[in-house]
């Protein structure tokens, strides 16, 4: 496996003018973001910025979208859920959204392998040992560090190259945020492509490449990683 | 006890059982179709009607015999679900549940009432086939070989569908998707397509039970009506959405409702409806359904 260049002039995910709703609440107002491939980028922003709602108008889980998502210049905004999915994209939920009626391993098996290139079920259980461990037991008996690290690597397995990760440190133990932590940083090193949503800026600081501020609907700052620290409107923003 | 001859007793027992296969059917497909499209089909009885009379015109009409129509009626009333739920109850999809249960509640009149206009209301005889012609003791009773057939392929189908669900990757996919669509179709997976089969695997389902009772019971345009309201009663009785829970309810209240029969036959047109009403006490969700 080679890391791929940070910077490159082909996005392999790109949103502009996103506008999203659910129902009569129009939460998008003209998201405006590029991802090139390799790269990872964090969405700042307090709760209700819509930095989730994002992620969810990308893989199609609102109820009304207008605007442009192209992933891998293939145009995805008039595409049903299951569509977008195949360009290429994995989901991984604030909630999670491990199964209650499923096992870890059928979890694990759910998604269809979108393209050629996933993590076998041997490579996802060699990073993630603890999910062998415990493949047989229902979904939702796992642990909460064990559940999100099932929801990531569930996207792993279906040869999805660009991952939209939300919330991933969220109401976990530290032991687990570094472990998981360390997974994003081994899946930087393997070139994949990472939108994050981040409520914690010091989860986020040294695993993105760039940082995009959320507010009300929109992107209202783009920084470096250099340009995040103690940056004081940053944190105003964030309500640090 | 109350008197009664041991033998009578274990006749009615297996009676009972017998109409138990028919419930246990017909719930096991209310309950897939319930847990994947929110829809309850109150059309489920005329798709077993549907069945019943797809087998009866196959023989009289084309003289195809029982174990083609055992086959072939299930495929076509399956194709008349798909198309149903393509073009009828996926524009419903966004709205109150109530709109699609007046939806099928509507249709079931709708195909009812064409059948009663060509056949009118009587009951129609359908030949039990010769290779199950006959009775066998069993020791308290001559049951006939019918009955045992229908004991036998009620509960394989019933089997069948469960290990289909329960243990196969296709399954996982419904299960998945009956906890939360949206999130199963983010993940790669055609939700819209998987409603569709599973719809079409309720009716056909519903259609295979329609042609085992036709022997059984006569091919009439009621006889899906007559069934389906006990037919609800143990969806709820096994909790909504638990498919072993519709199964095992199906037979069970099929073994009580024979067992009444004996001890007191006035009650035994209501008590399924009162053992649904003493679980909904003791146990909200039912006996195998999960607390919401």
């Amino acid at each position: 496996m080679t890391t791929m260049p940070l910077e490159t002039h082909v996005p392999a995910l790109s949103v502009h003018n996103l506008h999203a709703w659910y129902g009569e609440s129009h939460i998008l107002h003209g998201m405006n973001l590029s991802l090139g491939e390799g790269e990872i980028v964090a969405l700042l922003g307090r709760n209700g910025s819509g930095r989730t709602t994002t992620l969810r108008a990308i893989v199609g889980l609102v109820d009304r979208r207008a605007g442009s998502i192209t992933v891998n210049q293939r145009e995805a905004i008039g595409m049903k859920p299951h569509l977008v999915a195949r360009l290429g994209i994995g989901y991984c939920p604030e909630e999670r959204g491990i199964f209650s009626s499923l096992s870890c391993e059928e979890n694990l098996m759910l998604p269809p392998k979108q393209r050629d290139g996933g993590m076998s079920l041997e490579q996802i259980y060699e990073l993630l040992p603890n999910l062998a461990e415990r493949r047989r037991a229902q979904g939702t008996r796992l642990s909460g560090g064990e559940q999100q690290m099932l929801a990531i690597a569930r996207i792993l397995r279906s040869g999805a190259r660009i991952l939209l990760l939300d919330e991933i440190s969220e109401g976990l133990a530290p032991v687990i945020v570094d472990r998981l932590f360390d997974t994003v940083i081994r899946l930087k090193g393997l070139g994949y492509t990472v939108l994050l949503v981040e409520q914690n800026k010091y989860f986020a600081q040294p695993l993105a490449d760039r940082f995009l501020v959320v507010e009300r609907g929109e992107v209202v700052m783009q920084l470096s990683r250099d340009e995040l620290d103690g940056n004081a409107a940053v944190d105003r923003v964030l309500g640090i | 006890m109350f008197d009664i001859p041991l033998q009578v007793l274990l006749g009615q027992i297996t009676i009972g059982l017998v109409n138990g296969c028919f419930y246990a059917m017909l719930s096991l497909g209310l309950a897939i179709i319930f847990g994947l499209l929110n829809v309850i089909n109150f059309a489920h009885g005329a798709l077993y009607m549907l069945g019943a009379f797809g087998g009866y015109l196959l023989l009289q009409v084309f003289g195809v015999d029982y174990w083609w129509s055992l086959v072939i009626a299930p495929i076509g009333v399956g194709l008349i679900g798909a198309a149903i739920e393509r073009l009828f109850l996926r524009r419903l999809a966004g709205v109150d549940h109530l709109y699609s249960l007046l939806f099928t509640f509507g249709l079931a009149i709708f195909l009812e009432g064409i059948f009663r206009d060509i056949y009118g209301a009587a009951g129609r005889p359908y030949p039990v086939p010769a290779a199950l012609r006959g009775v066998v003791d069993i020791g308290f009773m001559r049951l006939p070989v019918y009955r045992i057939w229908i004991v036998v392929a009620s509960l394989a189908m019933c089997g069948g569908i469960w290990l289909l669900i329960e243990k196969t990757k296709l399954g996982s996919y419904l299960r998945a998707g009956t906890e939360n669509p949206r999130l199963v179709q983010a993940l790669g997976i055609n939700v819209p397509v998987m409603i569709t089969m599973t719809y079409a695997l309720g009716a056909a389902l519903a259609a295979f039970a329609g042609v085992l009772a036709a022997p059984l019971y006569q091919v009439q345009p009621a006889m899906g009506s007559n069934l389906l309201i006990v037919t609800f009663a143990v969806v709820v009785i096994g909790g909504l959405g638990s498919l072993s829970g519709a199964i095992l309810s199906g037979l069970t209240l099929g073994v009580l409702e024979g067992l009444s029969k004996v001890i007191y036959p006035e009650v035994s047109s209501t008590v399924v409806f009162i053992a649904m009403a003493a679980i909904l006490l003791i146990r909200p969700a039912g006996l195998m359904g999960r607390e919401a």
